[in-house]
C-alpha cells in the first residue's frame, strides 16, 4: 500500500494561478484586451491568445500554452524503449501511427543492424496515410464549422469513422493504436483488410470531390477564406513553419519526397504546391493531399509484398507464441524482453517525417541501457504556432477563427 | 578542430574555413553530421550558416543533461538547408556552474519558444533573449523538470513504501 503525501507547507495561494501576458490594456489606453481561450471551442483545445485590440483590428496577439504540458518527454526516461511506443500515440491525438512511425524509425536507425521487411515497410505508409486522411479529415470538418459551414463536419466524420474503424481492425484501438513497433508491427494485419481498406479507398475519391463541392460553391466559405491570413513565405519559414502551410505558399518540400523513409520511394505521388498564400489555398493543399493520400493507399493495398511483418531480431522483437511455450530460447528472448527490455548501443539519432501537419522529427539518444536517456519531440504544432501573431497582428479579428483554423495545430502536440 | 570524417562535407569545411577555430569536433554517425562548436561562437556560426550556407530553416534547439559529467549539459540545435536539402546538427558543451549562452533568436525568430523551453525544462539562461519566460511550466514552478536529478513525480509529493 502507497501513500502519497502532500507537503501544504510548501504550496501557497500563487500555485492557482498561471501568470501570463497581461489581461488589462495601459490605464488611459482607448485599447481594449480579449481573452481568447484557454476554453473557446475555436483554438481546438487548450490555447490562450490574449489579443489587443484597437476597435476591430488585432494590434497585439500573444499566444499563452503549456495547458495540456503532461511530460511526455521526461516520462520517456523512464519507461523502456518499446513501451514508449505508447506515449507517442498521447502526443498528437490526431496522428497517432505518424508518431509511432518516426519513434520507430528512430530508434532503427539508432540500432542499426535490424532490417524492417517490405510488407512491414509498406504496411506502415499505408497506415501513415490513412492517418493522413483521419487528420486532414477532422480538420475540415471542425475549420469548416468555425466558419460556418456546418454540413461538412458530418461528410467529413462519416469517412473518418469508417477510417477509425480500420484502425480498429488493425490495432484493437480507434485512436492510441500503438501499431507501429519497434521491429515493424505489433499485430498481424487482419484476414480480410484489403477488401475493407480497398473497399473504402475506392468510394473516397468521389467523397473529396463531395467536400470540394460543398465549399468552394459557397460564397461565404469562398469570401471568409481568399485573400485571409497572408504571410510571406520567409517569415514563414523564419518561424519555423512546415508542413502544408509553406506548401500553400509556393514552397515545395516534402519529407516523403526530399528525405523518403520506410519505402515511399516506391510509390507514385505528387506534391501539390499552391501560391497564393491564403487561408483558401491551405484548405486546397490539404484537399489536394488526400486525393494524394488516396493513390499511395490505392497502390499500397494492390501492390502490398508478400512476407513477414516483423524484422527478424528476437533480441528485439517479441516471440511467437507457439515458439514461445515449444523452444527455450524463445522463451529466454521473451522473459529477456518483458523484464528488462532490450538495450540499445549508445549514440544519438534525429529522424523526421512528414505528419499531416508537417515536420516531426525525433532526437532519441541513449547512453546504452534498456530505456532512452533522453526522447526530443520536434513537433509540427509547437513549430507552426509560434507563426500565429504574425497571422493575426494588423488584421481584422474576425479573420482571427479562419486564420487560427487553417494553421492546423493540436494542443497536445503543442505542449507534449 | 573539424575531424576528417567531416572534411568532404560541404558545409563543416566552408564553416572551419570562414571562422577557424570555432569547430571543436564532430562525428557523422548514421550519416548524421554533427559538429561540437565553441559556445561563445554560437551566434556567428548560426548566423554565417543561415546567411553563407543556405541553412534558412532551424527545426529545433533542445538540451541533454548527461549528469554526472561536466561540462554537465549539451544544447543541441538542427539545422536545415531547403536548397541543397542538407541536414547539420550543431552542439554546445554548457557548464552546470553558469548555464548560460548567447541566444539565436537574431538569426531565426524560431529560436524564440525552443529557448524558452530550454531554458524552462532545463535551467539554461540564454543571453539577449527578447523574453526569457517560462512557456510549458506555469510561471511559478519550481526547479526545471528535464534535468535528471529532478524526480519523474515531481519534488512535490514523496511516494511511500514503494
Amino acid at each position: 500500500m502507497r501513500e502519497l503525501t502532500i507537503h501544504t507547507d510548501s504550496i501557497s495561494a500563487t500555485d492557482a494561478t498561471h501568470e501570463g501576458p497581461p489581461v488589462t490594456a495601459p490605464a488611459g489606453s482607448r485599447h481594449m484586451i480579449l481573452n481568447m481561450g484557454p476554453q473557446h471551442p475555436s483554438t481546438h483545445g487548450v490555447l490562450r491568445v490574449v489579443l489587443e485590440l484597437d476597435g476591430e483590428t488585432i494590434l497585439k496577439a500573444v499566444p499563452d500554452i503549456g495547458f495540456l504540458h503532461t511530460g511526455i518527454e521526461k516520462e520517456c526516461e523512464a519507461k523502456t524503449w518499446q513501451q514508449v511506443v505508447t506515449l507517442t500515440d498521447r502526443v498528437d491525438y490526431l496522428s497517432n501511427l505518424s508518431n509511432n512511425l518516426v519513434y520507430a524509425l528512430a530508434v532503427e536507425k539508432l540500432i542499426g543492424d535490424i532490417e524492417i521487411p517490405a510488407k512491414a515497410q509498406w504496411m506502415r505508409v499505408m497506415l501513415a496515410e490513412l492517418q493522413r486522411l483521419n487528420s486532414h479529415l477532422v480538420w475540415l470538418g471542425t475549420h469548416a464549422l468555425d466558419i460556418g459551414a456546418m454540413t461538412v463536419f458530418f461528410y467529413c466524420f462519416r469517412e473518418r469513422e469508417d477510417i477509425l474503424r480500420i484502425f480498429e481492425m488493425f490495432s484493437g484501438q480507434r485512436m492510441m493504436t500503438s501499431y507501429i513497433r519497434i521491429g515493424g508491427l505489433a499485430l498481424e494485419p487482419p484476414r480480410g483488410w484489403q477488401q475493407v481498406v480497398g473497399k473504402f479507398i475506392n468510394a473516397f475519391p468521389s467523397k473529396v470531390d463531395e467536400y470540394e463541392n460543398l465549399l468552394n460553391s459557397n460564397p461565404i466559405w469562398k469570401i471568409r477564406t481568399q485573400g485571409v491570413g497572408y504571410v510571406p513565405l520567409e517569415d514563414l519559414l523564419d518561424l519555423g513553419v512546415t508542413g502544408p502551410m509553406i506548401r500553400a505558399a509556393g514552397q515545395k518540400w516534402d519529407v516523403r519526397k526530399d528525405e523518403p523513409y520506410s519505402s515511399y520511394d516506391q510509390f507514385d505521388f505528387e506534391i501539390p504546391v499552391y501560391k497564393e498564400n491564403d487561408v483558401f489555398s491551405r484548405y486546397r493543399v490539404r484537399l489536394e493531399e488526400m486525393r494524394q493520400s488516396a493513390r499511395i493507399i490505392k497502390q499500397a493495398v494492390e501492390g502490398m509484398p508478400e512476407g513477414a511483418w516483423q524484422a527478424d531480431a528476437p533480441k528485439i522483437v517479441l516471440p511467437e507464441r507457439e515458439k514461445m511455450k515449444t523452444q527455450m530460447e524463445a522463451l529466454i528472448y521473451h522473459f529477456k524482453i518483458v523484464t528488462e527490455g532490450f538495450r540499445v548501443p549508445a549514440g544519438e539519432a534525429y529522424q523526421t517525417i512528414e505528419s499531416p501537419r508537417g515536420e516531426i522529427g525525433y532526437y532519441v539518444v541513449s547512453n546504452g541501457t534498456s530505456k532512452p536517456h533522453r526522447v526530443f519531440m520536434r513537433t509540427p504544432s509547437f513549430g507552426n504556432l509560434q507563426a500565429l501573431p504574425a497571422l493575426l497582428e494588423g488584421r481584422l479579428l474576425a479573420d482571427s477563427i479562419a486564420s487560427l483554423g487553417s494553421m492546423d495545430f493540436v494542443l497536445g502536440d503543442v505542449d507534449r | 578542430m573539424l575531424p576528417d570524417i567531416l572534411k568532404d562535407h560541404p558545409a563543416a569545411s566552408a564553416l572551419d574555413a570562414a571562422l577557424p577555430g570555432v569547430i571543436v569536433n564532430g562525428h557523422a554517425e548514421r550519416h548524421e553530421p554533427t559538429l561540437w562548436v565553441d559556445p561563445a561562437g554560437i551566434v556567428d556560426v548560426c548566423r554565417f550558416l543561415k546567411e553563407q550556407q543556405q541553412f534558412v530553416r532551424l527545426s529545433g534547439i533542445t538540451g541533454v543533461d548527461w549528469l554526472p559529467a561536466d561540462p554537465r549539459f549539451e544544447v543541441v540545435y538542427f539545422l536545415h538547408s531547403l536548397t541543397r536539402n542538407l541536414r547539420l546538427r550543431l552542439k554546445c558543451w554548457i557548464h552546470e556552474s553558469q548555464p548560460e549562452i548567447d541566444s539565436v533568436t537574431g538569426v531565426w525568430r524560431t529560436a524564440n519558444w525552443y529557448e524558452r523551453e530550454v531554458f524552462d525544462l532545463f535551467g539554461i539562461r540564454f543571453r539577449n533573449h527578447p523574453d526569457l519566460t517560462r512557456i510549458l511550466m506555469p510561471s511559478d514552478w519550481e526547479g526545471h523538470p528535464l534535468r535528471k536529478d529532478y524526480p519523474v513525480h515531481g519534488h512535490k509529493y514523496t511516494y511511500q513504501n514503494e
